[in-house]
């Protein structure tokens, strides 16, 4: 693939057809493993992302715990045929940065406080990667979260901005994260706008971070619409069906 | 009550304004507003608004009647799993027995059942659990499954008349652990109902007349009823 391919048409057009305040189709199903105590399953343009977590339980090694709160615990992984060149399994630098991210954003938003001592574990498996795996992983992790039954403060939710062909567009696809300019992945707690998460890579003005921040902002309410409605539909539909 | 279902809220949902009405338990409080904390069936009485938990671990309460799962013997105490986030401590002094020093291990040992009873919880969420009281004991055969511990109350039903139906029905000795336990004892066959009747409850417990609708369905091929 050349480098200097065109990304986005002068008429804003981009090269899967959206245009740049467009998201890819998002599809959310909660509860979809029975071992784990709460799992969601996410497809986001080409991403597949299953979620799982576990817990709260009692943290091991005991000197990770907190004697005041829970701990959250996210794991992301990658798996070996999520991507065009098989991945080497296993943790790598840029895994263990994404489940510290993930971590520290979903931390911001359970009621650790209720559970002193124990240990949150989040499972974020990527089975097909496409660019955004990680805010389809925590999008995917935060309603895993409540399918778990665990208190939360909010439904965090992320999405990226970036910067393709000289113009900001939201939510890039695989050859604009590969040729664009830049790259802005955010997780936010919709309710109150808090940050939760922000990563850049790439070079943006100022001018241009601000826009690209207010656009994944929006993309992030879009996509928390659709998070909600997965949850509803179904714990919902189990009550829909009997009542006929 | 109207008859179109029971209202689920998810995590930060609006419920209302603190001052018409008193948050419950499931809630918090942010700004003068009451906001959910967690998945649930909405449940306002008068003023009152909390939620009824759908999914999530046991959380002890004093005074819970527990089924057990003995994970170790120690010199003095056994440690059990009792389905909370942490495991629960039986004291030697808790049981019935007398029980020389070291000898723990002749009276419980790891993967004994038993029905138990929560006798202290501390603000750091230590368990302890104690045998010392009416019908508390070492279950002996029978039957351990799991259910959402939310759905405790489905399944006893109103002044435990699901439960008495179920028993009824099936003929199975029944315990039913606030922790999300039941133990069965009883033939193969009652028991194969029993797990059926539970999982119906499971799925529908957030609908109304279910009480009546499982009845309907344990009497189709009841024979002999007691």
């Amino acid at each position: 693939m050349k480098s200097d391919m065109e990304l986005i048409t002068s008429e804003g057009k981009r090269r899967d057809g959206r245009s740049p305040e467009d998201i890819r189709k998002i599809k959310i199903e909660a509860g979809v493993l029975h071992r784990a105590d709460g799992s969601c399953y996410l497809e986001w343009g080409g991403n597949k992302v299953l979620a799982a977590v576990y817990g709260p339980r009692e943290a091991v090694p005991r000197h990770t715990q907190n004697p005041l709160r829970a701990i959250v615990q996210a794991r992301y992984n990658m798996a070996a045929f999520s991507v065009e060149d098989r991945k080497r399994p296993g943790p790598d630098r840029r895994s263990v940065e994404i489940s510290k991210v993930i971590s520290e954003a979903l931390e911001r938003v359970v009621l650790t406080e209720q559970f002193p001592r124990a240990s949150i574990d989040v499972n974020i498996e990527v089975l097909d990667a496409e660019a955004g795996t990680r805010c389809a992983g925590l999008t995917a992790a935060a309603v895993a979260l409540i399918d778990a039954g665990i208190p939360m403060r909010d439904i965090p939710v992320a999405c990226a901005a970036g910067k393709i062909g000289g113009q900001v567009v939201l939510d890039l696809g695989k050859e604009e994260d590969n040729f664009g300019d830049a790259d802005l992945p955010i997780a936010i707690s919709p309710r109150t706008g808090e940050v939760l998460l922000l990563q850049m890579d790439g070079h943006l003005t100022l001018d241009e971070f601000n826009q690209a921040f207010d656009l994944a902002v929006k993309g992030c309410h879009i996509v928390s619409e659709i998070q909600k409605k997965a949850i509803m539909h179904k714990y919902q539909s189990a009550a829909a069906e009997v009542q006929e | 009550m109207a008859n179109e279902g029971r209202q689920v809220v998810i995590p930060g949902q609006v419920l209302g304004d603190i001052s018409a009405f008193r948050p419950g338990r499931g809630t918090f409080v942010e700004n003068k507003k009451i906001y959910a904390e967690r998945l649930g069936v909405l449940n306002i009485q008068d003023t009152f608004i909390h939620i009824i938990p759908l999914k999530g671990r046991y959380e002890a309460v004093v005074g819970d009647f527990v089924i057990g799962v003995v994970e170790e013997a120690s010199t003095s105490n056994w440690m059990v799993d009792i389905n909370a986030p942490y495991p629960a401590l039986l004291h030697v002094h808790e049981v019935p027995w007398e029980i020389e020093f070291a000898d723990t291990e002749k009276y419980l040992n790891t993967g004994d059942t038993i029905l138990a009873k929560v006798l202290s919880v501390d603000e750091s969420k230590k368990l302890q659990i104690t045998l010392n009281d009416r019908n508390l004991f070492k279950l002996k055969g029978g039957h351990l499954i799991e259910f959402e511990p939310s759905m405790y109350r489905r399944i006893m039903g109103k002044k435990y008349s699901m439960i008495e139906i179920i028993q009824k029905y099936t003929r199975c000795r029944i315990k039913v652990g606030k922790n999300g336990r039941i133990w069965i004892d009883g033939d193969a066959e009652g028991i194969h109902k029993v797990l059926q009747a539970i999982s119906k409850i499971e799925s529908e417990a957030i609908t109304f007349g279910l009480t009546d609708r499982i009845e309907e369905f344990l009497k189709k091929d009841a024979k002999d009823v007691r």
